[in-house]
């Protein structure tokens, strides 16, 4: 390797910024469903799994123009998720947390051999109409894939802020995710909220999962890098949505870093590494929101 | 027909009648309170009324309409608000936040007009507001307005948490335990601003009340409960003369 320059870096660091989009659409995932009903999804990386499966039958096998099956895809994994959780998590709502991590791990499971039975466990390529295209900024090169990443994340982030901070719904969920005997009380249909939760987090999972398709390969298996996106979200502080989005981008960026300056396997080990460090320097996560409960 | 008419109610956890064949009715404009000593069933009985439990026997009627099977986020628009013993709020919001969210069941508009900020939503907003700030001046909270809860003294809180009800316009507030906790001149205060929801804003009050005194002074008949069933019924001087409630409280010879 010849000596550093700086296009090179800002060049890793585009990369990192947009593997750290998908890392942290996926943390949101988790942050959503966590706020509002105290349960940690670990099969959030399989529903971006699914969503990007949905998103290949759609395009790829019966044909809908790109746009279309994209809507189509969010839409269906958002159904998706409002009826897992009408039908399968409400039951073991105010269980205890480990039953809740037992339940979700197992349907990781069920989702990825439901998976592999229906589309198979060959990897499949999902050509985009921009695929092979880039943008050149001076010697930095932004791939199209990449830029469809990061305008992406911008916009449902944007679209996202705005539902919660300004629609009577989103004003609920945040309500209920406070406190849910008062939103209760002041005319809150709390499950409702609940399963309307579920139904943003699994369309985000698909958008997370559409958005990186392109530049992965789509197979039962893609959803293991939820394990990364949950570290992602611990950073963050697992209550803040902007901390699972940076906790994202902290982890995309290191790993490449980590992928093209050091040694071979650091690249694999930067997301826990960086984990281990923040929980003994920062335990509470970079935007603390979860104070420790009072007795 | 009263307002409220709890007819026959009761309910059982594992072996326990917590409630036990209660029947109670409340007029229109009335201050009721309801006592008995812990684990009487008082606010189970609150929690039967305004949906969180659900009644193995018994009907719950309010303004002619029966609510026995309704859920609590269907019950408040009828114009039924409670709060808590224990005071459930918004903790990470701040007083004003808390207030504009009891106004939710009053909120109309769609999630698209809210995007595209319509003035027909401008106006609402700003019927919200104006109605919050008169909860906020009855209830003396202007300085504690924009303040986070959980930095409030739990003497605020609980008069924060009477507000966020009445900002649902309530017809009939249930307060359970509206003094516990308070120093005598906070639950003097409350005493003040239940007799002023009452007799101003036209509010039929039932509460749960441990201290006679507030009793006494602003409710005008009384039901006593003891392990789950009436013992006794009428003005607050009779209850508390009545030989039931001195044995229920003091225990019997």
């Amino acid at each position: 390797m010849e000596g550093v320059t700086l296009s090179q870096l800002l060049q890793v660091l585009v990369n990192g910024l947009a593997v750290g989009c998908i890392y942290g659409l996926i943390a949101l995932g988790f942050v959503l469903v966590y706020k509002a009903t105290e349960m940690v999804n670990f099969a959030q990386g399989d529903l971006m799994m699914l969503g990007a499966f949905v998103a290949v039958t759609l395009i790829g096998d019966v044909g809908l123009p790109w746009v279309l099956g994209l809507f189509m895809s969010v839409l269906a994994l958002a159904v998706f998720g409002y009826l897992l959780d009408a039908f399968v998590l409400r039951r073991v709502l105010g269980e205890p947390q480990f039953a809740v991590v037992m339940l979700t791990i197992g349907l990781g499971f069920i989702f990825r051999a439901v998976a592999g039975l229906v589309w198979g466990y060959d990897p499949r390529s999902f050509p985009t109409p921009y695929t092979g295209k880039s943008l050149r900024v001076g010697e930095v090169v932004v791939s199209y894939e990449n830029l469809t990443i990061l305008l992406g994340t911008l916009v449902l982030c944007v679209v996202l802020f705005l539902f919660f901070r300004y629609t009577r719904l989103g004003i609920g969920m945040q309500a209920t995710s406070q406190n849910q005997l008062a939103a209760y009380y002041v005319g809150i249909p709390v499950k409702r909220v609940f399963s309307l939760v579920w139904a943003i987090s699994a369309g985000v999972a698909a958008v997370a999962g559409i958005l990186l398709a392109p530049v992965s390969l789509v197979q039962p298996g893609m959803g293991f890098i939820g394990i990364k996106a949950f570290a992602a979200a611990v950073i963050g502080g697992f209550g803040s949505i902007p901390g699972a989005l940076l906790g994202g981008w902290i982890i995309g960026v290191s790993e490449q870093f980590a992928g093209v300056y050091l040694p071979a396997g650091f690249q694999e080990m930067a997301a826990y590494g960086i984990l281990i460090l923040a929980l003994i320097l920062r335990p509470e996560g970079l935007f603390a929101q979860i104070q420790r409960k009072k007795v | 027909m009263s307002y409220l008419a709890v007819e026959d109610l009761s309910i059982s956890f594992g072996g326990i009648r917590a409630v036990d064949d209660v029947s109670f009715a409340v007029d229109e404009g009335e201050v009721f309170a309801i006592i008995g000593p812990n684990g009487a069933g008082k606010t189970t009985l609150f929690n039967l009324v305004s949906g969180i439990y659900f009644p193995d026997g018994g009907r719950v009627r309010f303004a002619g309409r029966d609510i026995t099977s309704l859920p609590a986020h269907r019950i408040a628009p009828l114009g039924l608000a409670r709060t808590f013993q224990n005071i459930e709020l918004f903790e990470h919001a701040t007083v004003l936040q808390n207030l504009l969210i009891g106004r939710h069941v009053h909120r109309r508009s769609t999630a698209l007009s809210h995007l595209l900020f319509l003035p027909a939503v401008r106006r609402e907003e700003l019927e919200h507001r104006r109605r919050v700030e008169d909860v906020i001046d009855l209830l003396e909270l202007a300085h504690y307005r924009e303040q986070t809860i959980a930095n409030l003294p739990y003497g605020v809180r609980k008069v924060v948490e009477v507000g966020r009800a009445l900002c649902l316009e309530p017809k009939l507030l249930l307060l359970d335990e509206p003094t516990s906790g308070l120093n005598p001149e906070e639950s003097e205060d409350m005493g003040f601003w239940i007799e002023d929801i009452n007799r101003d804003l036209g509010v039929t009050v039932v509460m749960v009340a441990h201290d006679m005194g507030l009793v006494s002074r602003v409710a005008g008949r009384v039901l006593a409960l003891n392990e789950g069933r009436v013992i006794a019924e009428g003005s607050p001087v009779e209850v508390q003369k009545d030989p039931a409630v001195v044995d229920a409280y003091l225990g019997a010879d």
